[in-house]
């Protein structure tokens, strides 16, 4: 007999302390033993987690009203410009927007030192920021300028609304070339010497629900130690499945748009970072439940590092000249043993996203739903999947 | 002869002196400063590498002069409080100082191993690797 539960049978579970909860690194074990029917019967939620820099990352902050009242149209944080063409007292700080004095890339490779992503940091770890702003002042609004200093627990609303989080798939970046190329997968020596990787594989969300069945609009996550939502799909969503030689078909590139609670969070799940030569950004820990709601969900859940592949992009010519090219696929779990074959050559590989972080985001959230702390909700619309077949535009430039 | 770095530290009475000059003339050494300070009293501090047979001598003449004078021992320090365990450093560091330990593919540091070349200084994303004087 089928195995079907519904998201009230499994949150009843949660209440009473009975739901059985695994990690998706758990459940990948045991259904190899015990098969997906059996597993599925026996597990009730697979909690998974990712810890990585995403870039398209920011906070919106409401400052409070100074006196005399001010519509604050310019406003820095810690020298970094935030975006404050919405209301009076309300900005936006992006985590990719460099201090103003950063000299960028002139000197090559630039280190990027400060961001918005670190302010971001330093609130969360309730670090005073320096605040200043100005305006062209109206009768409403008269003051026209201010410095200050804020910490998180001053100001009013904090939350993160980051529009492309949780990339489903991610490409496994090489450079061709004869120089050593900067970008946003870290620092590619020249003639393919090495290789870089960016999710958590068998642990990251959009891999173990490829086709969005039950993570959706309202989904609760773990979002930087707090608790957030799925507000929308993110941008540059294209879920669509890949099928190379040889290979199973696998997830290509969903992504969620999250929001949550600043407040809430923890500075161990929210980190400023910046890579060489490329800017700065900001490493967010994303946890996502997966109620084992049938058979079906249960086996992609259960896919391992084995199963989950990844393209092999030249990041000298095929990736910043949008050639469409790649040189292959290649397995989570041959990318994790430090060492594939491109083209022939034996090359060495890094991740960019820190597994033994994503293994304890999966497990905190496991922890919180067995504690009955974290209970499940039910998509109120399901997000665009593979069988919409979503075509990326590109940009035409026009002359 | 290899390089060998030190800093000196000059009180206010020492730190006019020509010692660079003399240290050149009479000891035949070469020296990169690699960092030069003096303070509002007029104390100093100055990392210099040094190079050449007559080191010992040289430092014996700075000795006598009253000038402190230390041992530079620079190293690169992982800080496992900063450090997320992304592994990006990994196949940056040449010697295989850093490393991820498998399965649970942490990022650990074998200082032994380490040549000071501080590539990981500028690739590591959070800052965990620090240089250290």
């Amino acid at each position: 007999m089928a195995v079907e539960k519904t998201y009230a049978e499994i949150n009843a579970k949660i209440k009473s302390g009975q739901a059985v909860v695994l990690t998706a690194e758990e459940v990948v074990s045991l259904v190899a033993e015990k098969g997906v029917t059996q597993a599925a019967k026996e597990v009730d939620v697979v909690t998974t987690g990712t810890f990585g820099p995403m870039c398209s990352s920011g906070a919106f902050l409401n400052f409070g009203h100074p006196k005399p009242r001010m519509r604050m149209s310019k406003v820095l944080l810690n020298n970094v410009p935030a975006y404050a063409g919405i209301a009076a007292v309300d900005a936006y700080i992006g985590a990719t927007e460099p201090t103003l004095d950063d000299p960028l890339n002139k000197k090559f490779p630039g280190e990027f030192r400060y961001g918005g992503g670190h302010v971001i940091e330093d609130l969360v770890a309730g670090k005073p920021v320096k605040l200043k702003a100005q305006s062209y002042g109206t009768d409403c609004y008269p003051l026209k300028e201010l410095e200050t200093e804020i910490t998180l627990q001053d100001i009013n609303e904090a939350f993160l609304f980051n529009p492309r989080n949780a990339y489903q798939n991610y490409n496994c970046a090489v450079n061709l070339s004869d120089r050593t190329k900067y970008t946003y997968m870290g620092m590619l020596k020249p003639k393919l010497a090495n290789a870089h990787y960016s999710t958590s594989g068998q642990l990251s969300p959009l891999l173990k629900d490829p086709h969005f069945l039950t993570i959706g609009i309202g989904t609760r996550i773990f979002l930087g130690g707090g608790e957030g939502y799925v507000a929308w799909y993110g941008t540059q969503h294209f879920p669509s499945m890949l099928n190379a030689s040889g290979v199973e078909l696998h997830p290509s590139g969903g992504t969620l748009s999250v929001i949550g609670d600043l407040k809430q969070m923890n500075q161990r799940y929210i980190r400023g970072c910046s890579f060489i030569g490329y800017g700065c950004s900001l490493a967010v820990g994303i946890g996502i439940p997966i109620p084992v709601l049938n058979e079906e969900v249960m086996y992609w859940v259960s896919r391992s590092d084995k199963e989950l592949y990844a393209p092999i992009v030249d990041y000298s010519d095929h990736y910043p000249n949008r050639t469409g090219e790649n040189l292959g696929f290649v397995s989570y779990a041959d990318l994790k043993s430090g060492e594939i074959t491109v083209n022939g050559k034996k090359v060495k590989t890094a991740p960019l996203s820190s597994y033994p972080m994503a293994v304890e985001i999966a497990t905190e959230l496991k922890e919180r739903i067995k504690a009955g702390k974290f209970e499940l909700t039910q998509p109120v619309q399901q997000l665009p999947s593979a069988k919409d077949n979503i075509v990326p535009k590109s940009l035409n430039v026009k002359e | 002869m290899s390089p060998k770095k030190i800093i000196l530290r000059f009180s206010a009475e020492t730190s006019e002196k020509p010692i660079i000059y003399h240290l050149v003339k009479d000891y035949n050494l070469m020296v990169n400063i690699i960092k030069a300070r003096i303070n509002p009293a007029r104390e100093g501090t100055m990392v210099l590498e040094l190079t050449g047979d007559r080191y010992e001598s040289g430092i014996k003449y700075l000795e006598e002069q009253n000038i402190k004078v230390q041992k530079l021992a620079e190293h690169v320090n992982h800080n496992r409080q900063n450090c997320t365990s992304c592994g990006v450093c990994t196949d940056a560091c040449p010697t295989g100082a850093l490393f991820l330990e498998r399965p649970a593919m942490e990022v650990q540091f074998n200082s032994d191993k380490c040549i000071v070349c501080q590539i990981c200084v500028k690739v590591c994303p959070v800052k965990a690797m620090e240089v250290c004087f």
